[in-house]
């Protein structure tokens, strides 16, 4: 399918995505009110059924409403782009927040003063019931320092639902929820009195055909709405559209989709629900063009639909992707900053048997992303070695808008890491991405693939420091620097301070778990994810056939290139001590000294943070300021230190192909990759590392000193596995390179490798051709993900000054 | 190890991912040293062969170093998977690498060893006997310079006449060891009219095997080297060609002869 098969963008897209975007999205307190309501009236049952029985209360009383023009329908708020709030999980975040959440830097909402009130008024109710009150319980006191020292934060689940998975839509389709329905009832019967999970299972089977009747009924309203608008329509041609909408609702997702149109309605009202059931985000989409493609196929063949038609409804889908929306908390909104829900949609790869599965859905795919150029899906392509040219060559011209999409994944290392988690060949070659770039075998997984970020920048600090923080001992004492007689003994030292923080980052996370297990049961989605029915259990209590937990180390370009420096300059050469390393860097290397000094340091803090597409806050700044003012120097001392910098700044650095450098980095991913996946979650699971910031390279960047690499402090994280940003120098292969001696296969909650390229580069059919050879070549050395962000300079500079001209347009890649 | 790895010559430069100047993903070994000094010259650190200090971004750095085949192959090696993905590989440029015909051959030669596309960017200044037997036995693609017919404007512009490279051009599409594409800077006041450029054209035409040209317009984006070489940037405030311009004659060519015309490399 080439280019000229391509179907353009329809007026309808274009009014929908602008209607969407007309005003800041609004949080809305119905759904608050609805839970603290049923709840109130359920004390004492069992927590699952509270929970589907909640569930059922909000889905059969959330105001729905019909966009103009649209033809997929179904709205969790009746502002565009509006949030629902979800205080069974935390809400005392948002109370204090609620005088500052309109106004902040990363994605504000506006809250009116009636909202406040009636979230006020239910939110009391949760006090000592939240699971985020549950977990802090559950956890080590040491874990609780190491978390308030910012080594890592577990936030995300902390204060929200889970989310991070892909549930059956293709089972969905197929059958109906009333499918699903009939087979929790069969497996309802064979549950015998006598059997040890009688109880639990019989209450969660019920609560399984709560949730899904809740779903089907919710379908149901939007039926009846649109008949009603339909009635009052004087246009003719959008009252047949709204007839349309009342016929297709009427049938799914109650029943099975029986056509293109049913089983795009039918895979949204899932995707809605879900995150009305529980404030996850990374609620993935998956393999939309194979799970998609048997009904768009029927229907081309037999001459139901048009392509044009066919786009047109995959453009609605997109545009309501981003129609859901979510309200963090201030920290957690920096550290996903772009209002993202993460939803990944991939397309390509292989099927079961490995075949090519590329299919003209794929390509529609692509072109929906191109029309609606919006962040949500975060939509994604599987490489292989057999992908065909001209779908790569798509995706290149798409990643050349400069919209950060589609995010590539290389099958032919991310299936063998599959296979090295224990999950069989085709069910590894039908994996999907989650949220930002973590594999999973789709519907049968619960990977708990965001658990947390962990900077691994702090242990390297707590080698200097003997452990102490801000005058506290937070870790353990691994000895007094000089006592740290070879580069050997560094490592073991850099070692130990790590196997201590990972083993606290592990109990903080496993506390989470069970605080979820114990308060959040989510029958719904777990009715769509094999084998909780079987089981009897939820998702959250181990029903899945996988599961994980995947936390996220980020950091390695900078501990490479300080263990480097540390390696070369210290040992080897001696031109420096540890001791004056150490002097140095508390001296932020000279350059915190005067005001002037002071404020620049933090100016580029300020502005590293922008480039990421943020605001500092005052208070932020100043406290930055204050920081490095008060260090005091004497001329020698700091012509002394930018000495050492520039020592430091003058050595080989990881991005640049060289070997020995290269070595190190491979080896301090290891110090985080090995040690998380010798640890078990309560679901029965194990540990699996991830490599990627979001974008808390920034924030938990903004918490650390400097570090030996040369980096000051403040600043933030080198990027995922990528390369210090300004360090490379050796072109983009020379980067690919060093970025694929890193062992990936291990790191299989995913790697993260974000690449700037400048348009020109990219411009003409041979810089087309030549991205995907850049691509293709990085696969061929075992590389996992890239994504790119093509700017220029100009047009990122005028995006700071005008963030209005570029709202959904100009994002900031990754994240994602 | 083969010996002619041990071959040493002069480079200022190395550059990797280079989507122009070849197929695929190539990597480019510039060699120092010029023939020539043409007054547009984008590269004039290339001109001396001679080691020498150029002032880059405030920070002097020393342009030229002396290496063996062994070394650059090394970094050459490097890209072999973007290589082998595109059909791409080495491309030599300067300078004028034929000014140092046994470090270029032995490049070539090593580039040919491990499969790779080998390409040559220069203006053929050297006797036919040297291209013959040192270059294109390990040659794919010569991208040869004709920037001018007329031999003294040639002179005025460029310091040296251009008979022995136009007779060269013959020379290398009749051996037909190679596939030859002639290239032409477009360069305002010297050859930017349509009659200076047929001329080229046609002749490049009348060369037996040759089916391209690339007409690649005059830029000036090395007006500061030639301050952090100290020297004088001869081509003032020239005008660089209009988009239309390239594509008139480009059209003017392709209309005239039976070439193919690109505009850039």
């Amino acid at each position: 399918m080439t280019d000229s098969t391509a179907v353009n963008k329809t007026e309808r897209i274009a009014k929908l995505v602008e209607h969407l975007y007309a005003k800041k999205p609004e949080i809305e307190p119905a759904r608050a009110e609805l839970i603290t309501e049923s709840f109130k009236q359920t004390e004492g049952k069992p927590i699952v059924l509270r929970k589907a029985l909640s569930f059922k209360h909000i889905l059969e009383n959330l105001p729905i409403i019909i966009r103009p023009l649209e033809l997929i329908v179904g709205s969790s708020t009746i502002a565009p782009r509006g949030c629902q709030t979800y205080p069974e999980f935390s809400y005392e975040w948002l109370e204090a927040e609620f005088d500052t959440v309109e106004n902040r830097a990363a994605d504000p909402f506006y809250i009116s003063e009636d909202t406040k009130k009636r979230l006020k008024a239910v939110n009391g109710y949760w006090k000592g019931k939240t699971t985020s009150e549950l977990a802090e319980s559950y956890m080590a006191p040491e874990a609780l320092k190491l978390m308030a020292h910012n080594f890592f934060t577990p936030g995300n689940y902390f204060y929200n639902g889970i989310g991070h998975f892909t549930v059956q839509y293709d089972k969905v389709l197929a059958v109906g929820l009333n499918g699903i329905i009939r087979e929790a009832a069969a497996e309802l019967e064979t549950v015998k009195p006598g059997d040890y999970n009688c109880a639990t299972k019989t209450a969660f089977l019920q609560a399984v055909i709560i949730g899904c009747k809740a779903v089907a009924d919710y379908g149901k309203r939007y039926s009846e709405l649109a008949k009603e608008m339909a009635e009052k329509e004087a246009d003719p041609v959008r009252k047949a559209e709204l007839l349309k909408i009342a016929e297709v609702c009427a049938h799914v997702p109650a029943e099975p989709a029986r056509n293109f149109y049913e089983a795009c309605q039918s895979f949204w009202f899932i995707q809605q629900t879900i995150q009305l059931e529980s404030s996850g985000h990374s609620i993935s989409p998956g393999r939309f063009d194979q799970y998609m493609f048997p009904y768009f196929k029927k229907d081309i063949d037999e001459g139901n639909i048009t392509r044009e038609f066919a786009q047109e409804l995959l453009d609605c889908i997109w545009v309501k992707l981003n129609d859901l929306n979510k309200c963090r908390d201030a920290v957690s909104a920096e550290g996903f900053a772009g209002y993202s829900l993460f939803q990944n949609l991939i397309v390509g790869g292989q099927t079961k048997d490995g075949m090519d599965a590329t299919n003209d859905l794929s390509f529609m795919c692509l072109d929906a992303t191109k029309h609606v150029f919006l962040p949500m899906p975060s939509i994604s392509i599987r490489v292989w070695n057999g992908s065909p040219q001209e779908l790569l060559l798509r995706a290149a011209a798409l990643t050349r808008t400069g919209i950060g999409f589609p995010a590539y994944y290389n099958d032919e290392i991310i299936i063998p890491a599959l296979l090295n988690r224990g999950i069989p060949l085709e069910e590894a070659r039908g994996y999907s991405i989650i949220g930002c770039v973590e594999p999973q075998v789709p519907g049968k997984t619960d990977g708990w693939h965001d658990a947390a970020f962990f900077n691994m920048c702090r242990p390297l600090e707590m080698v200097f420091s003997n452990g102490y923080d801000q005058g506290e001992l937070v870790t353990l004492k691994t000895g007094e620097l000089s006592e740290l007689k070879t580069y050997e003994d560094f490592k073991a030292a850099y070692k130990k301070q790590m196997d201590y923080c990972i083993s606290m980052l592990v109990n903080s996370i496993n506390a989470i778990d069970v605080a979820h297990a114990e308060r959040a049961p989510l029958a719904f989605v777990s009715s769509l994810v094999d084998d909780c029915m079987k089981k009897g259990k939820s998702m959250q209590e181990g029903g899945a056939v996988y599961n994980f937990t995947g936390p996220q180390g980020f950091g390695i370009a900078n501990v490479a290139d300080s263990l480097y420096t540390v390696k070369t300059l210290v040992y080897e050469q001696k031109k420096i001590t540890l001791e004056e390393l150490k002097k140095a860097m508390d001296m932020n290397f000279g350059q915190g000294f005067d005001e002037k000094t002071a404020t620049e340091v933090a100016l580029q803090v300020a502005k590293a943070y922008r480039l990421e597409g943020k605001e500092v806050s005052s208070a932020l700044l100043e406290s930055i300021i204050t920081n490095v003012l008060t260090m005091e120097l004497s001329a020698e001392e700091k012509a002394h230190y930018e000495e050492i910098k520039n020592m430091i700044d003058d050595i080989p650095k990881y991005g640049n192909d060289i070997d020995e450098v290269d070595e190190i980095a491979r080896e301090a991913a290891y110090y985080y990759t090995k040690p998380v996946e010798t640890f078990k979650n309560p679901r029965g699971g194990q540990y699996q590392a991830g490599l990627y910031p979001v974008s808390a390279n920034v924030p938990l960047g903004a918490q650390t000193g400097a570090t030996p690499d040369g980096r000051l402090a403040h600043m933030p994280i080198a990027d995922g596995v990528s390369p210090t940003s300004g360090r490379d120098v050796n072109g983009p292969t020379a980067s690919c390179n060093s970025v694929a001696k890193l062992d990936h296969a291990i790191a299989s909650n995913g790697t993260l490798f974000n690449m700037k390229m400048h348009p020109t580069a990219m411009a003409g059919d041979k810089g087309l051709e030549s991205f995907v050879t850049l691509v293709r070549g990085y696969f061929d050395q075992k590389g996992m993900h890239m994504q790119f962000n093509v700017v220029d300079r100009e047009t990122l500079l005028d995006a700071q000054k005008h963030p209005e001209k570029y709202a959904g347009g100009l994002k900031q890649v990754t994240s994602g | 190890m083969k010996e002619y790895m041990n071959e040493k010559g002069r480079i200022f430069d190395i550059q990797r991912y280079s989507i122009h100047d070849g197929i695929g993903v190539r990597t480019i070994v510039f060699l120092k040293g010029c023939a020539l000094r043409c007054r547009w010259c984008c590269n004039p650190e290339s001109q001396n062969y001679d080691i020498e200090n150029m002032t880059v971004n405030g920070k002097v750095k020393t342009m030229g170093r002396d290496v063996s085949v062994e070394d650059v192959m090394k970094v050459v090696k490097r890209d072999l998977p973007y290589y082998s993905r595109s059909d791409g590989g080495l491309t030599l440029s300067g300078g004028e690498s034929l000014l140092q015909p046994a470090f270029s051959s032995a490049l070539l030669r090593a580039a040919k060893d491990m499969g790779l596309n080998t390409a040559l960017e220069s203006m053929g200044f050297a006797e036919y006997s040297v291209i013959e037997k040192d270059i294109l036995p390990y040659l794919d693609t010569y991208l040869m310079d004709i920037k001018h017919m007329d031999p003294m404007k040639h002179k005025e512009w460029t310091g040296k006449e251009n008979t022995l490279m136009v007779e060269n051009a013959m020379k290398i599409a009749k051996s037909g060891m190679c596939k030859l594409i002639i290239r032409v800077p477009v360069v305002p006041g010297f050859n930017d009219t349509e009659k200076e450029l047929l001329d080229i054209a046609r002749y490049a035409d009348s060369l037996p095997g040759v089916e391209n040209i690339h007409i690649l317009p005059y830029h000036n984006y090395a007006m500061g080297k030639y301050e952090g070489l100290n020297r004088p940037y001869s081509m003032g405030d020239a005008k660089i060609p209009e988009t239309d311009r390239m594509e008139a004659f480009k059209k003017a060519i392709e209309r005239e002869t039976h070439l193919n015309c690109q505009i850039g490399g």
